[in-house]
């Protein structure tokens, strides 16, 4: 190869290499920022209808409910100013618990359901025995209040 | 201290000394890291909420936080060398590159394989885990670009500023879970506030990050020799140098 | 013994994430040091060739 041509090549690698990020973080950005909405925001309206979004929230304690016999579960996701239900068939992670955060992908039904395809569940970055976390909860200070969606 | 500083900058000083402390540092890094392993995976009880699968914590923190720490300082070599142009700089940003990109590799398999029972997905097109992956295609970015300029002061010049452009991600990986919506939890230990991770099970995270960091170091003292013996292959001073070496196996 | 190999039912995400790192580093390592005695056989072989043309 000659050295104009390596230039080239080395440009043309930058350049592509760039680009790819770009998209990349566009993509990223696209769906988080764009597309996440709390259900405060959801019951203002602000939500799109038919659209995909991310939902985020807490799950509502003693709010799951699940169908004997199938995979499909209907549970309520709050942020403290406004509930939404949402409706999913799957299976959940293992992390997903009433009263902790979670994360669902899906749409808006016309009857204010939003009906999930996918459910994240949302730990924090608290790190503790059971025996530390159950000492804590005595002392009134409950371990692992989920700090999230505070937007 | 300059004199000190001048003395390990030139290539044939830096070669000696890379080669007396690498033994050290690899057999140093194995005992944290067999330390480490053994805190975390035996003696640190298991999480309140994960239970034992929290302790992939000891291998995915460690290799994420030397993913950035490489970037860094391959960064910053590269600045030196472009603003002083030294070429144990451009050494030091080379050999690292590769390296770097092995830990942001393990780091992104390690947290695909944590976040599938965890988060219940391997992958999310999410700002922290995006950004992680820009910072594995700006190492391999590096890397290719490097190979592309067979002339060494050029491939120099181009890599450390293509280095020095990549530098905006960091910020943006580290902060991806305040600014954004992100799945991925806050930090646990890098912080202003204490860390959120108590004590037994913090020691043996701390020992594996201290023994991934020795690691590095040693892999950078046999990388920097290969790249300082391939810019001077034409010295004298190699000669003398590997006959020496030879002599003692 | 067992319990412990079992990791809570994580198994199989605690040990494979275990196994690769040990991999990928090990062979981080081992390239490296590859790569150096290539380079540093190669360059010997450079010098004694022109050596060899200078006499």
């Amino acid at each position: 190869m000659r050295p104009r041509q390596q230039r080239m090549l080395a440009v043309t690698a930058v350049v592509v290499g760039i680009a790819i990020a770009a998209t990349l973080v566009l993509r990223a950005l696209d769906e988080n920022m764009m597309y996440f909405f709390g259900p405060a925001e959801i019951a203002e309206g602000l939500a799109p209808q038919g659209e995909p979004f991310r939902l985020g929230g807490l799950v509502v304690e003693g709010s799951v409910q699940r169908e004997p016999g199938s995979l499909e579960a209907i549970f309520d996701v709050t942020d403290n100013v406004a509930t939404v239900t949402v409706s999913y068939t799957g299976v959940f992670p293992d992390l997903f618990k009433e009263g902790k955060g979670v994360i669902a992908n899906g749409k808006l039904r016309d009857d204010g359901i939003f009906v999930a395809h996918e459910v994240l569940a949302k730990h924090d970055e608290n790190y503790m025995s059971p025996e530390v976390a159950k000492m804590l909860e005595e002392k009134g200070h409950p371990a692992g209040v989920t700090t999230v969606i505070e937007d | 201290m300059w004199n000190w500083f001048h003395k390990l900058a030139s290539p044939p000083h830096f070669y000696r000394i890379a080669s007396a402390f690498e033994p050290w540092l690899l057999w140093l890094a194995i005992a944290c890291m067999l330390t480490g392993a053994y805190g975390g995976l035996v003696l640190a009880p298991a999480d309140h909420v994960q239970g034992d699968g929290f302790r992939i914590i000891y291998v995915h923190v460690p290799a994420a936080f030397l993913s950035m720490f490489s970037y860094a300082l391959m960064a910053v070599a590269s600045g030196i060398g472009l603003i002083w142009r030294m070429k144990l700089a451009f050494s030091v940003a080379a050999a690292t590159a590769p390296v770097g990109a092995a830990f942001t590799f393990l780091a992104l398999v390690t947290g695909a394989i944590w976040g599938q029972p965890m988060w219940g997905s391997y992958w999310e097109w999410d700002p922290r885990l995006t950004s992680e992956l820009i910072l594995l295609f700006l190492f391999l970015g590096y890397i290719f670009l490097r190979q592309a300029l067979a002339e060494t002061r050029q491939a120099d010049r181009a890599s450390g500023i293509l280095a020095l452009v990549g530098v905006v991600n960091l910020p943006i990986i580290h902060y991806s879970v305040e600014w954004w919506n992100s799945i991925h939890q806050g930090p646990s230990l890098i912080k202003l506030e204490a860390p959120s991770i108590t004590t037994d099970m913090l020691w043996p995270l701390l020992a594996m990050i201290i023994g991934y960091q020795l690691l590095f170091l040693a892999i950078l003292m046999t990388s920097v020799r290969t790249q300082v013996l391939q810019r001077e292959q034409n010295a004298r001073w190699i000669t003398e140098q590997l006959g020496t070496e030879n002599i003692h196996g | 013994m067992n319990e412990f190999l079992d990791m809570g039912g994580y198994a199989k995400y605690v040990w494979s994430t275990y196994s690769i790192s040990l991999i990928v580093l090990t062979l981080t390592v081992v390239l490296c040091k590859r790569t150096l005695t290539n380079t540093r056989k190669r360059v010997l072989r450079r010098q004694a060739s022109l050596k060899e043309s200078q006499t």
